[in-house]
């Protein structure tokens, strides 16, 4: 016979490889996406300057006096003064255009504070004002102590964000790009073709995962490196480290896709699934802020998401320097529930 | 000659259940024998149980009951050695956008242990000159011949190929044809549903007419145009209204060498033996009766007027039922 022989798995893989690669928008939502994100996200999330504090002081005979005092009794001059009519005061502070207004003495009564105790910033400016007052009343401070400011790579936020966003591109382009596109195919009927041949069913669905898990090495690349070249993201563990636990998640989250899809007849019903599936990791698994802050009731769901255990693994590894070893429990159950999602949708799978 | 019919199915039916709806019978004890190496035709209006039939053929679909037998074989044990020496062509497939014509035909020959060259497969579907074009920039002929091309790349025993031609242009049917003439030749047993009679009276050596879920009429597409009693129609519109085209009809129908005549409004089709002889007498008829004519045709009978004759419906569904006083 010819030299094309028989080896379906090559050419599927081929298939799924042109397929993406050909798909301008494909690779803009898997690869450009993501570094648009981080970089938007760095950039809301720098580090800034501590945040000035705005005191609006009610103007009257005493309000020259109550500037001077906050100019005097704080050294780094953190606050912004305005001096406004009692009623403009009020309303600014009701806007949220001041932090906090004070009223100065007069001769029945002591300087006033009116702030809202329920917002962190008013009653921040209510301690730092009263703090600058009292000292320049003459107050001293018994004890004396010394600041030491750490603004080090590896602690900011855009740190703990980077791992994050790379376990969500990992998760996203896991679940849309085999979820979608195997509904897509299901719709043009080409996977009724496909089983029309003798291809072998199982191969179709390797293909699938196998295609997507090439699709990963450039995405761990350009997140990482992006963070690098922008943020100066400090990059602790190994290459081959952060690699294997990438592929425990794209392998855990391309299983889960092809259950997802594996029974929708249209690209509608897909895309809500996958929302629903994925809607709670987002929210719960720690992509934004630590899982910490949850009640204890919510732990154990926290702790079972596939998203939570991969950024888990994810930032140790990357940020601590962690070796895979350490990370074997939650590697086992990534895999573990993607090998099962697999067999799943292969059992359920709708070719026609 | 193998004498093992390609195919053998008997009282196949298919019963869809449908959601809040009640279930429909797509097929109603439905039998075909195919044999080997013939081009067979199922030929019927859409919705008439063809493309359920051959899908049950080809064993995507499960019967609800009646038995399959494809080339010996019934579907469910080893399936795949089975699909090995099969080539299949759906209706509607939309093949992958972005491979290009060989790529594609690639993929597909990788599913089989022995096939033709690709490269051979493209010159033979007429797509050399198209070999490195994305399928999404091929015209619907294109395509069309590229799917063929992907059922003929496993070098087929059997062949299925469900309506190939619907909704191309005359041009892009002719080359279509071509390339299912060219695997009649080559031996191939071909299985081809279609709702146009001259693709049916053209390309196959048998033709079952299906109507409602059942095989209607069972033959050569000669033998069934034979059944109307002779091979030849005229067909003439009556300038006139009322009663008198209905009245022309039955009086034309008891002369002598007409065999059959239907009525749709004011047209009047007959099918007569000997066009020469009766033609003549029909015209000297319709004079006496005071009828004027509007128009006149003959033509060879074809399948349609087969259908018509048997169901009393045209084939394509663009058409009114007819009235019919046959």
């Amino acid at each position: 016979m010819t030299s094309r022989k028989y080896r379906p798995l090559p050419e599927l893989l081929r298939f799924r490889l042109r397929s993406f690669y050909r798909e301008p928008e494909a690779v803009f939502w898997t690869y450009g996406f993501p570094i648009l994100l981080t970089v938007l996200l760095g950039i809301a999330f720098r580090n800034r300057p501590p945040e000035r504090i705005i005191v609006d002081i009610e103007a009257g005979p005493g309000a020259e006096a109550v500037r001077g005092a906050l100019a005097a009794g704080s050294a780094d001059g953190a606050f912004d003064v305005l001096i406004n009519e009692a009623e403009v005061c009020r309303e600014r502070l009701r806007l949220g255009k001041c932090a906090i207004v004070v009223s100065p003495a007069t001769s029945e009564a002591p300087p006033a504070y009116h702030y809202d105790p329920t917002q962190p910033a008013s009653a921040y400016a209510r301690v730092r004002v009263d703090d600058a007052l009292q000292r320049s009343a003459g107050r001293a401070d018994p004890l004396a102590v010394r600041d030491a400011p750490v603004t080090e790579p590896g602690s900011r936020y855009i740190d703990f964000l980077i791992p994050g966003l790379l376990g969500m591109n990992l998760m996203g382009g896991g679940m849309w790009g085999i979820g979608y596109v195997t509904v897509d195919l299901r719709v043009r009927k080409l996977l009724k073709r496909l089983v029309a041949t003798p291809m072998p069913r199982g191969h179709f669905l390797l293909s699938m995962v196998g295609g997507r898990m090439a699709f990963v090495v450039p995405e761990i690349v350009v997140i990482l490196l992006a963070g690098v070249l922008l943020f100066g993201f400090p990059i602790r563990g190994g290459w081959v480290s952060i690699f294997v636990v990438a592929f425990c998640g794209a392998v855990c989250f391309a299983g889960v896709g092809l259950l997802v899809a594996c029974r929708a007849e249209r690209l509608e019903t897909v895309a809500g699934l996958l929302n629903v599936v994925m809607m709670p990791m987002w929210l719960l698994s720690g992509l934004f802020f630590s899982t910490s802050h949850f009640p204890d009731v919510l732990q154990p769901l926290v702790q079972a998401l596939p998203l939570t255990q991969l950024l888990n693994a994810l930032r140790a590894v990357i940020l601590e320097g962690g070796s895979v070893t350490s990370q074997t429990v939650p590697l086992l159950y990534l895999l573990a529930l993607g090998g099962v999602c697999f067999c799943l949708a292969l059992r359920w799978f709708r070719w026609t | 000659m193998d004498t093992t019919p390609a195919i053998l199915c008997r009282d196949l039916s298919k019963r869809y259940r449908q959601r809040q709806q009640a279930p429909v019978d797509a097929l109603r004890g439905l039998d075909l024998e195919v044999r080997p190496e013939e081009c067979f035709g199922l030929l019927g209006p859409n919705g008439a149980g063809k493309t359920t039939t051959v899908e049950i053929l080809e064993g995507i679909l499960p019967p609800t009951s009646g038995t399959v037998e494809v080339l010996g074989r019934r579907w469910g044990h080893d399936d795949r050695a089975l699909r090995q020496r099969l080539g299949i062509s759906l209706q509607e497939t939309r093949l992958a956008d972005k491979l290009t014509a060989f790529e594609t035909l690639c993929l597909f020959r990788s599913f089989y242990r022995d096939g033709s060259d690709p490269e051979e497969v493209l010159a033979t579907v007429g797509l050399s000159d198209k070999r490195d074009s994305w399928v999404v920039n091929l015209s619907g002929g294109q395509r069309q011949r590229l799917a063929v091309g992907c059922a003929l790349v496993g070098q087929p025993e059997l062949l299925f190929l469900d309506e190939p031609t619907t909704g191309l242009d005359p041009q892009a049917r002719r080359s279509v044809w071509e390339v299912i003439r060219g695997q009649r030749q080559r031996g191939c047993t071909i299985v081809l549903t279609t709702h146009y009679m001259d693709e049916a009276e053209r390309l196959c050596d048998r033709v079952a007419v299906v109507d409602e879920g059942r095989v209607i009429a069972l033959g050569t597409p000669a033998q069934l145009i034979a059944l109307l009693g002779g091979d030849h129609v005229i067909e003439f519109t009556l300038d006139a209204n009322g009663d008198a085209p209905a009245s022309a009809a039955d009086e034309l129908r008891r002369m002598d060498g007409v065999r059959g005549a239907r009525r749709t409004n004011n047209t009047i089709t007959l099918t007569v033996a000997e066009v020469h002889a009766v033609l003549p007498a029909v015209l000297r008829r319709l004079e006496a009766r005071g009828d004027r004519l509007a128009w006149l045709t003959t033509r060879h009978a074809s399948l349609e007027d087969v259908f018509v004759n048997l169901t009393g419906r045209h084939l394509s569904n663009d058409q009114q039922e007819v009235p019919t006083t046959a």
